[in-house]
């Protein structure tokens, strides 16, 4: 396991997590939340006030023990927003600044070899102001990687990219993150590259650890109203606790009655939160065969509809249930198959095991 | 013409550039890396001689290294020698006015270089040690460059901390620059402009040589910052 203990008072950061070894994880969260800080104190560039930061079974600094290995003792690679390339330096002399524990012959040779790995084998003679942005890239990928590290660190490596190059590289470095079976940890901001390329994710807000777990389960089932919110959920209503049985939990929701899979078996002291996807609302037509397989069937009406290239967005206000809204992603085919406008009857499903509560 | 003053001059020159370089370089590079509050403090003292009229300068010399003075004596007891009217005098004259000139463009130099690389060198495995060899020093070497331009051009022409210190001794303490002033005052200005032209040629090629090669690899490193 990364364990990551980091705690320090001005700015304030506060987070406690442990991530497994040898998958690709993301620490996601928006501008100001302190994830840079957290993958710079794990590289050991920042010593925050408390920490302890150990990878397997190898303490990297404990506070405690007042130990603090410095970053270049540390078994790891580190591509930064910028790059950070040595401008003085080509492209195979970037590579090999990482290599100075090999003798001069076997540097240039495996720097050549990480360049090659990375696709830009042909570029080693030229310097950093001489390479795309892409390019820029690769080679501090190529660097960072040289010293076979034990753990790869990226600060929002994409962010300085244009929308090909990135969608390019992050297959690339799926690939490989596979090819080599590394522990890798990246920050983002972008919810939909952490989702796409993670297999566990780190939500973080103001320097707090709000949520991690399993990328696919965080993102089906966030546990606060605070993680729904930095994950995007569209749909945030509040209800009243109004029984449980073996088939779940019932909520009142204006004078509406769900039904959610899992929750409190007795009445908690407050409302409850609930969410649901925007993917998980269906529509149901009016003869559909086997419609109580499709969970609690609302009828609504539609108060907006948004076309946006490959889906469309679908504000509906279900009927007794006080005004509450609910959005509903939709294929545009799926849209014209309804005949959806403003104005337009509707019913839709919400699914026992989509209805998610939060704490 | 002077021969003798100008081979001092050369002389002052270049011990005072062997001494002061590393001087600068490791002042340099620790004030712009610094976070001590007293920063600007330690700017100001090394910037004094640069507003100070160098009789001022001159005087707190003579006070201070006096052979009466505490320093004096102890140098005279420890080196043997009196730095009033002498040429190592000279020699540390010369350290002390031209620290800002070695200092400053250093330390502008080490500032250019952000702290993004510092990191991405710790993360490539280098030891501080290595990344100013390997990361930091290729890439401030036009400041260090432009320093020791400076120290040399005006070392070859001080006069008024010269004059203070070491007076006007033939062969000990008398630069080309106070040997102008010498022949003024003897009404001899065919010899005084001589020197002159010389002193403005030599100074002229010096920071002119400097420049060139900034020029030739500045642009490269401008261009790759």
């Amino acid at each position: 396991m990364l364990s990551i203990f980091l705690e320090h008072d001005l700015p304030s950061l506060g987070v406690d997590f442990q991530l497994p070894i040898g998958t690709l994880s993301a620490i996601v969260g928006p501008s100001g939340s302190g994830k840079t800080s957290v993958l710079r104190a794990v590289a050991g560039l920042l010593n925050t006030e408390r920490s302890r930061v150990s990878f397997d079974k190898d303490i990297w600094a404990d506070t405690g023990a007042r130990y603090f290995r410095p970053a270049y003792q540390r078994p790891l690679g580190f591509v930064s927003q910028t790059f950070g390339l040595f401008p003085h330096l080509t492209a195979v002399e970037n590579v090999e600044a990482a290599l100075t524990h090999l003798r001069r012959r076997e540097r240039s040779r495996e720097a050549q070899n990480c360049l090659d790995i990375v696709g830009i084998g042909g570029l080693a003679d030229r310097r950093p102001n001489e390479l795309s942005g892409g390019q820029s890239q690769r080679v501090a990928m190529a660097r960072a990687l040289a010293r076979k590290p034990r753990l790869l660190l990226l600060d929002e490596p994409f962010s300085a990219l244009d929308h090909s190059t990135r969608k390019r590289l992050r297959v690339e470095l799926k690939r490989l993150q596979d090819a080599l079976a590394m522990t890798v940890l990246f920050v983002t901001h972008d919810l939909d590259e952490a989702a796409e390329l993670s297999e566990t994710l780190v939500l973080l807000r103001r320097g707090k650890l709000i949520q991690q777990g399993p990328t696919r389960e965080l993102l089906r089932r966030p546990s606060t109203v605070e993680a729904a919110r930095l994950m995007n959920f569209a749909n945030l209503a509040k209800a009243e606790w109004a029984g449980s049985d073996a088939s779940g939990i019932t909520l009142r929701w204006g004078d509406v009655l769900l039904t959610a899979a899992e929750g409190p078996k007795s009445r908690p002291d407050d409302t409850i939160h609930w969410t649901i996807r925007t993917s998980d609302v269906f529509l149901v037509k009016d003869n559909h065969p086997n419609e109580s397989r499709l969970g609690t069937i609302l009828p609504a009406k539609v108060v907006e509809v948004i076309e946006m290239g490959s889906s469309a967005l679908v504000s509906v206000i279900v009927n007794n249930s006080g005004g509450e809204v609910l959005r509903l992603q939709l294929r545009p085919g799926a849209l014209h198959r309804h005949h959806l406008s403003k104005g337009s009857p509707v019913r839709i499903a919400l699914h026992a095991q989509a209805i998610v509560l939060l704490n | 013409m002077d021969w003798n003053a100008f081979q001092l001059s050369l002389q002052l020159a270049a011990w005072t550039l062997i001494l002061l370089l590393p001087i600068g370089i490791v002042t340099g590079r620790w004030l712009a890396k610094t976070q001590t509050r007293a920063r600007p403090w330690l700017q100001a003292f090394f910037a004094l001689p640069l507003v100070l009229p160098p009789t001022v300068v001159g005087y707190y010399l003579l006070v201070f290294t006096g052979t009466r003075s505490p320093i004096g004596e102890f140098i005279m007891s420890w080196f043997g020698v009196s730095l009033v009217f002498s040429f190592p005098g000279l020699v540390v004259a010369s350290i002390l006015v031209n620290l800002p000139f070695a200092i400053l463009p250093v330390q502008r130099a080490f500032e250019a270089v952000s702290n993004e690389l510092h990191d991405a060198a710790a993360c490539c495995g280098m030891t501080p040690w290595q990344t100013f060899r390997r990361i930091e020093m290729p890439l401030a070497w036009p400041g260090v460059l432009s320093a020791a331009v400076l120290t040399l051009g005006h070392t070859l022409g001080e006069f008024g901390v010269v004059l203070m210190v070491g007076g006007n001794i033939p062969g000990e303490t008398r630069t080309l620059s106070i040997a102008i002033f010498d022949r003024v005052q003897a009404f001899d200005p065919l010899s005084a402009g001589h020197m002159a032209g010389f002193l403005l040629l030599i100074s002229l090629v010096t920071v002119a040589l400097g420049y060139g090669v900034l020029e030739r690899r500045g642009p490269q490193r401008q261009k790759s910052a």
